[in-house]
């Protein structure tokens, strides 16, 4: 323990690449029958012009992509009212829209004070109403919080607009290869570079409170487990034991990091005490314990274990280290999450076609498949249960796609240029 | 990885050896914390892997170190789903255990792979289980368990892209890098 105690205490700092973009772009890929129609209109500027950021178009993209709204096209808008004063709502039931969005905005210095309106078109009354000031280089963040606003108001679910995604990207082949760990908003922009290195990068995942990630560096040229703060860029090496340091994965109370670590011979789910650097081991079996998971009231764990012959999903309880089996439906099921209500698990499910997000109900125990894509893996659940993000390949390219989790929507986020995985949705972030 | 940073840990590792008088009978702890290479590679700063430039790997006939005997055929392939070591590649693996047998203090990382199918941390399991699967084997044949070490890279660092049994199977590999 002394060697890990050192290697905690020597803190490194990493330095953020400061342009390194790897922005990705998002093209729809299935859309909702049921996505309710919702008409955004262009914000008005006070004294003419545009706004830097269209803040409208951010917002209806943000909608569309949930699946849950289909905003009208812009050439389709009737009229161009900025608030609710100016609506006519006879002329808004004509073009079939349920919902309608207005907005003006004024020039402040290098803010813009923004305020943005929803109608219920049919109820004939405006739902929400509220003044946002942001400096004209954050319109975007605005347009994710205004999102979120009107997500909430309509569905009554929280909406998870303003959160992030991390991911890992690599190029190259064999012994010639280039990773980089990014952290980038939830609809692919403002990206940013945490860490690169010529030795893998996996398995990123957010602290609770969203100030953290853990993940898994080769750059020793062996795998190390690796905690991050994010504002101020110092890491600390958590774990570097003999053998495979994998799959970190936070308790619901941020305290301790469940994890795999083969020191034993074979993968075995540990849960490290982050504050003590102490270590339990949680399973005893000969075969691979791996990709951890914490139900969201902390009492278990779902894990990935070959004990049975191919990969099944097994449930821990933290307190009495049982084990049952959960999965049962085909002989691959593997990198469990759960919802956030703790309802249902998100998993690769391999079938006739392939590797595919599924969805399991711990209730019925029913499995049902969501994408319809081959190679997917890594899924991942954004904080309000609504989506999951995961990665598949386009081409011989990885992508990042992501799904309604209800499989009715789906889009996908490709990279300018080399591979993209590994997608960890941040918890909400405020 | 990098052919130049293991050589700069060999002879440190050799050096190493000579000072402490050739202490390297800890051979019931191998495989426990007593085994931990790691401690090596701890003592390399964070990011030191990254200084040199090239990659270099086994298969490689031209490098200096196969001009001191190392077996010049340094990787060999498994089955989908498998760890079991097959019989064509018998040969080589023993060539490499009459080297290490022949040399005491050479040092070999058996890097283990897998194809890109399937969720990456499983893969990590999967590749460990395929370098054990040599490691025992060149146990057998009589190599010392001190000049082994296994390091999975899982789907990580495969050795060709695409989405063909052609290309998995050239992924699915364990690769000797002295």
């Amino acid at each position: 323990m002394k060697p890990l105690l050192n290697l905690w205490l020597a803190a490194v700092l990493v330095l953020f690449a400061a342009q390194a973009q790897a922005n990705l772009t998002i093209e729809i890929t299935r859309g909702s029958d049921r996505a309710v129609p919702i008409a955004i209109v262009p914000f008005a500027v006070e004294g003419g012009g545009s706004l830097p950021d269209d803040v409208a178009q951010v917002i209806s993209d943000n909608l569309e992509r949930s699946g849950q709204f289909d905003p009208l096209s812009r050439n389709s808008l009737i009229a161009r009212p900025s608030s609710s004063g100016e609506v006519n709502y006879r002329d808004w039931r004509a073009v079939d829209a349920d919902y309608l969005v207005v907005g003006q905005a004024r020039e402040e210095g290098s803010n813009y004070r923004m305020q943005f309106e929803l109608m219920d078109i049919y109820g004939q009354r405006r739902m929400i109403g509220e003044v946002v000031t942001s400096d004209r280089n954050e319109l975007r963040s605005a347009a994710h919080y205004m999102s979120d606003q009107i997500f909430e108001a309509i569905t009554g679910l929280r909406g998870a607009f303003s959160t992030r995604i991390a991911y890992v990207t690599s190029e190259g082949v064999g012994d010639d290869m280039r990773f980089a760990l990014y952290i980038a908003d939830a609809d692919g922009r403002n990206s940013q570079e945490i860490l690169s290195s010529d030795e893998p990068i996996l398995s990123p995942a957010w602290s609770p409170d969203g100030t953290k990630l853990a993940y898994v560096s080769f750059e020793t040229e062996r795998p190390a487990i690796y905690i991050q703060d994010l504002a101020t860029s110092q890491r600390v090496r958590a774990t570097s034991f003999p053998g495979i340091n994998g799959a970190p994965a936070w308790s619901p109370d941020g305290r301790r990091l469940a994890m795999s670590l083969s020191k034993d011979g074979q993968p075995e789910i540990y849960i490290m005490n982050i504050a003590e650097r102490s270590f339990e081991r949680m399973t005893n079996s000969s075969s691979i314990d791996t990709e951890p998971s914490w139900s969201p009231d902390g009492r278990s764990i779902v894990f990935t274990s070959d004990r049975s012959g191919g990969p099944q999903l097994f449930q821990l309880d933290v307190a009495s280290k049982q084990v049952e089996r959960l999965t049962f439906t085909g002989n691959y099921n593997a990198r469990g999450r759960y919802s956030p209500d703790g309802d249902s698990l998100f998993l690769i499910h391999r079938g006739n076609n392939g590797y595919q997000v599924a969805r399991q109900d711990l209730g019925s125990n029913r499995l049902t498949t969501l994408t319809d894509t081959r190679w997917d893996e890594s899924p991942s659940v954004a904080p309000n249960g609504s989506m999951v993000i995961f990665a598949t390949q386009q081409g011989n390219n990885g992508v990042l796609g992501a799904v309604s989790a209800d499989g009715r929507a789906a889009f996908r986020l490709p990279a300018a240029r080399g591979d993209v995985r590994e997608p960890a949705w941040s918890p909400f972030l405020n | 990885m990098q052919f130049s940073s293991y050589a700069k840990g060999l002879v440190l590792a050799v050096s190493l050896a000579f000072v402490a008088g050739c202490s390297s009978s800890g051979g019931t702890q191998d495989g426990t914390m007593g085994g931990t290479s790691g401690s090596g590679a701890a003592g390399q700063g964070v990011g030191s892997g990254q200084v040199s430039g090239t990659g270099m790997n086994g298969g490689n006939g031209t490098t200096q170190a196969s001009q001191q005997g190392i077996p010049s055929v340094r990787t060999i392939y498994f089955d989908f789903d498998r760890d079991t070591i097959r019989s064509e590649f018998e040969s080589v693996l023993n060539a490499h255990a009459q080297y290490l047998r022949a040399n005491p203090n050479a040092r070999v990382v058996l890097e283990g792979h897998t194809d890109e199918r399937g969720t990456r941390e499983y893969n990590m399991g999967l590749g460990e289980r395929r370098a054990n699967s040599v490691q025992r084997f060149m146990n057998v044949q009589g190599v010392s368990p001190s000049q082994l070490e296994v390091v999975s890279y899982g789907e990580e660092r495969p050795a060709v892209r695409g989405n063909n049994e052609d290309s998995y199977a050239q992924n699915r590999r364990v690769v000797f890098s002295y």
